[in-house]
Order: C-alpha cells, then sequence, then structure tokens
C-alpha cells in the first residue's frame, strides 16, 4: 500500500504521520505543496499543524497550494484522502468536506487526550474495526465545527458523521463536548465516503509506552480495509 | 484603483472573540451594548483602473479566498 503525505509551511505532524504509516505497512513519501504531480497512492493524507501561520482562516492558504489540484482530482476520482486537525480544516476550505471549523467555544486552545466514539462503519477508514470508543489526543484552536441548518440535515441524511466526542462508555452529550461542535462531530466523511476529515490525531496514540494504542488499532485496519 | 472590502461573520454564527470584548467593554464601563460583532477588512490596491472591472476581480476573489461563505459575509465599501 502507497501513502502520501502531504507537507504544507507550518505543517508540524507530517512527519509524526509518516512514522505510524510505516509503522503499519505503507510505503509513505512526503509530498512538498509546491509539487504538482501527486505520486502514486493509495491514500493521501493533509497532516496537522499551522499551515501558513493559521493566516485569513485556517487552512484557507494551503487549500489553495499547488498540489491542491491533484489532491482535488484524486478525490473526486474516488481516491482515499483523510485530512487530520489542520488537515480537515483545509479539506474544508477546499470544499471536499462539508461545513467549516471556528474557533473553539471557550477559545482556549485544547491540548489533552478525549474520547470519540464511531458512528459510520461503512466506510474505508472504519469497516470491522474492533473498536466502537477511541482515545484520541486533541490539539487544537479551532475545532468547533460548524455548518449551516441545510449542511447538517443533509450530512446526517447521508450519515456522513465519522465520529463523535463522547465519554469513555460512548455517551455522546454536552459535557464531553470539548470545543462547541455542532452535534458533538469530531470527524465527518464526504457523501461518497472516501474523504475522511477529523479533529484528533490517531498518530499520536502508535506506541504502548507513551499513549496507548488506540491509534495502532485504526492504522492497521486501515491498511487491511485498503488492501 | 484601491477596492475596500469587510467580511462579516453570518448573523448565526457563533462569534466568541465579539463575545469577550463586549464582556470587556462592559467590564470598563460602556453601557447598553447589545452585542459586539468582529469581522475582518482588506484594502486591495489594483492596477485596474475601471472602477466595475476592479469590483467584479475583487467580488471573485472574495468569493475564492478573502470570506468562507459558509460563515461569512463580504461587502465591497468603497473604492477610489
Amino acid at each position: 500500500m502507497h501513502s502520501s503525505v502531504i507537507t504544507f509551511p507550518g505543517s508540524n505532524c507530517d512527519r509524526d504521520m509518516d512514522v505510524a504509516l510505516k509503522k503499519f505497512g505503507f510505503k509513505n513519501k512526503m509530498v512538498w505543496h509546491n509539487d504538482i504531480e501527486l505520486p502514486k497512492s493509495d491514500l493521501v493524507v493533509l497532516p496537522g499543524g499551522f499551515s501558513y501561520g493559521d493566516y485569513l482562516r485556517c487552512g484557507s492558504i494551503a487549500s489553495k497550494s499547488k498540489i491542491m489540484k491533484s489532491v482535488l482530482n484524486f478525490a473526486q476520482g474516488g481516491g482515499k484522502v483523510m485530512g487530520i486537525c489542520n488537515g480537515f480544516q483545509i479539506l474544508v476550505e477546499c470544499g471536499l468536506l462539508p461545513g467549516v471549523l471556528l474557533r473553539n467555544k471557550y477559545l482556549e486552545f485544547i491540548c489533552k487526550n478525549i474520547f470519540v466514539k464511531v458512528n459510520n462503519k461503512d466506510n474505508s477508514y472504519f469497516k470491522d474495526i474492533k473498536k466502537e470508543i477511541f482515545e484520541f489526543h486533541i490539539a487544537h484552536n479551532e475545532g468547533n465545527y460548524f455548518c449551516s441548518k441545510e449542511q447538517i440535515k443533509e450530512i446526517n441524511d447521508n450519515s456522513q458523521i465519522a465520529l463523535f466526542y463522547s465519554d469513555e462508555n460512548g455517551n455522546v452529550n454536552k459535557d464531553y463536548n470539548p470545543n462547541g461542535s455542532l452535534q458533538n462531530i469530531a470527524g465527518i466523511l464526504n457523501k461518497q465516503k472516501n474523504v475522511l476529515g477529523m479533529m484528533p490525531h490517531p498518530e499520536r496514540m502508535i506506541d504502548p509506552a507513551l499513549s496507548g494504542e488506540d491509534g495502532s488499532i485504526f492504522f492497521e485496519n486501515l491498511i487491511n480495509n485498503l488492501k | 484603483m484601491k477596492v475596500s472590502v469587510i467580511i462579516t461573520l453570518k448573523k448565526d454564527v457563533l462569534d466568541p472573540q465579539g463575545k469577550v470584548i463586549h464582556q470587556t467593554l462592559d467590564g470598563m464601563g460602556f453601557e447598553n451594548i447589545n452585542e459586539v460583532r468582529q469581522g475582518k477588512y482588506f484594502e486591495i490596491n489594483t492596477k485596474e483602473d475601471d472602477k466595475k472591472k476592479a469590483e467584479a476581480k475583487v467580488e471573485e476573489m472574495c468569493k475564492k479566498l478573502l470570506a468562507n461563505l459558509v460563515i461569512e459575509n463580504y461587502k465591497i465599501i468603497g473604492s477610489e
């Protein structure tokens, strides 16, 4: 399985993602934002970070990078594209995913472990996954998912919500909503379910000694589903 | 031609920064404020001399980059 991680100026989770993908068997290539062609890929990842210093709106400048034309073509042809954190912000800014990520409700940068509950397993990212509830790490200032009333209806009608913020038992309610996200949304899919954006960082949960292995379960399952 | 644009959050979008500014102004003794909404202002100096053409270009820039139409409105407020 071949993967590509795009590095934008200000990306800072690109190397972590590279380590995680390689650990679970992907042949990964790092791709610079100014490149035009994507290498042969079964999965393209937009990593976390602060592309272009979050100027204008988070992800807005990166969404117009040269490489993004190829990423858009790849996704529109059914290719798997995953955006984590700032990568999620880039995916909503380039229109591959609906909605937008606003400032966190209480204006604080949140950096902590949280739990998420998988809502939709009918896609390459979560099909046959062994767990329902994952402990992942979040680190963001703009993770407050928002969209119009028409868009949220469409998102629900098409089962596009991938992950909800929850407690460790999978209860989804506002007490376990860290950032004010609409309906506790932590991650969403596009209509075709080949594009996933999520605020939590599975790549930070792949070492039993440091962090636990909920991310390992995610990546192992992902590569099996893509084979 | 210099075109000025303001970008504001749509009515239903939460503006936590505006809220904090509102609270701070209250605390400073500025009374009778109903609401504060924070926005952005751009001055775009173009080589185009025709006002209509310059504004049309800036409008396109707003749609494609300067504003996110899911949450923001834009308004061209002047050209000189």
